[in-house]
């Protein structure tokens, strides 16, 4: 990795952040786009989420007995229920070491 | 004790139960970062010049991908769009500030430290130097995204890959969507999301499937918003 693409994502994160205080004397979003914004995690975290757990390191589908798959639906249960992060990702790591450690998926 | 800095000690002091979810989240990155063998300095260089946890592990994931810097920095702008709403929201509290003032809450204007100074700025919309609040907020969320990075960095030499451990990146960016798991429609946007990044994944060229997923998502998402504007 190169410093300058660290560099640049850096000032890519700052402006999101930065834009809108410099520009607006107040707040001028009006209720529609501020709905629209809220749904932004819902609309990328799965993108980051969903591939690595599908995918083999070869890129090709894999729903036999994968591990990560099981853990995962796990992890959306305790998550639903519990509303925590940290039982969230827990929970999903352990029963991942399980399945693979102990069942030998 | 003098009046900001009783405003400061009131930010760090609402934004310290939030840090607790944040510490194993630097760890994990911390880890991620030294298995993906970026070494210790770059590491840690990445969460001073970045301050973003989502950003970072975008970053550290297409880049180990062998993903091309634009595509890259597309998805890290995809994933930090979201904070163009905590500017817009806030800048009614802070648009008197001085410049020097701005570029600073920008920097650590992170969601933790949103969401507790948003909150305190609406109940004290009369109160003097209320800023104060969220630079204590968002150092405190400075302070502990670098401590854990570093345990992280610390640990990662020692922890065997065999762990597994990055599937922890899908779990963590999961728990960070829990209070989206009830709403029924945010879990059409997710469905949408990522079922278009798993089938893009290989025929999106130029790995580009995450600004493509999350598009598409967001165009259902405007889609739902609009038709439920329509029926009110």
């Amino acid at each position: 990795m190169h410093w300058s693409l660290i560099i640049y994502s850096g000032v890519i994160t700052f402006l999101t952040r930065f834009t809108m205080i410099f520009l607006l004397k107040k707040d001028i979003l009006n209720d529609k786009a501020k709905k629209i914004l809220s749904f932004v995690p819902s609309a990328i975290f799965p993108a980051i989420i969903f591939p690595p757990i599908f995918l083999d390191s070869t890129g090709a589908l894999d729903l036999d007995s994968n591990p990560k798959i099981l853990a995962a639906i796990l992890a959306i249960i305790i998550g639903y229920f519990s509303k925590s992060v940290l039982a969230t990702i827990f929970s999903g790591l352990i029963s991942y070491w399980i399945l693979i450690f102990l069942f030998n998926f | 004790m003098n009046n900001n800095l009783k405003i400061l000690v009131k930010g760090i002091i609402d934004v310290s139960p939030l840090m607790i979810p944040v510490v194993p989240f630097g760890i994990i990155y911390g880890v991620i970062g030294m298995e993906l063998g970026i070494g210790a300095y770059m590491t840690l260089g990445l969460s001073v010049i970045i301050f973003g946890g989502a950003s970072q592990i975008v970053l550290l994931q297409l880049f180990s991908g062998g993903v091309s810097s634009l595509v890259i920095l597309s998805s890290v702008a995809a994933v930090n769009s979201r904070h163009i709403l905590y500017g817009a929201v806030l800048s009614e509290y802070i648009s008197n500030l001085k410049l020097s003032w701005k570029i600073i809450l920008s920097y650590v204007l992170v969601d933790q430290a949103f969401a507790v100074s948003n909150n305190y700025f609406k109940k004290h919309k009369n109160v003097k130097n209320k800023h104060y609040h969220l630079l204590g907020a968002g150092f405190t969320c400075w302070t502990i995204w670098q401590i854990s990075t570093i345990l992280g960095i610390v640990l990662g030499s020692v922890v065997p890959e065999e762990l597994g451990l990055s599937f922890t990146i899908s779990l963590t960016f999961l728990a960070l969507l829990i209070n989206d798991f009830r709403k029924f429609k945010n879990i059409i946007v997710m469905l949408v999301s990522g079922i278009v990044a798993t089938i893009g994944f290989n025929i999106i060229p130029f790995k580009a499937y995450i600004i493509i997923a999350a598009l598409s998502a967001l165009i259902i998402a405007i889609l739902l918003t609009l038709s439920d504007f329509k029926k009110n």
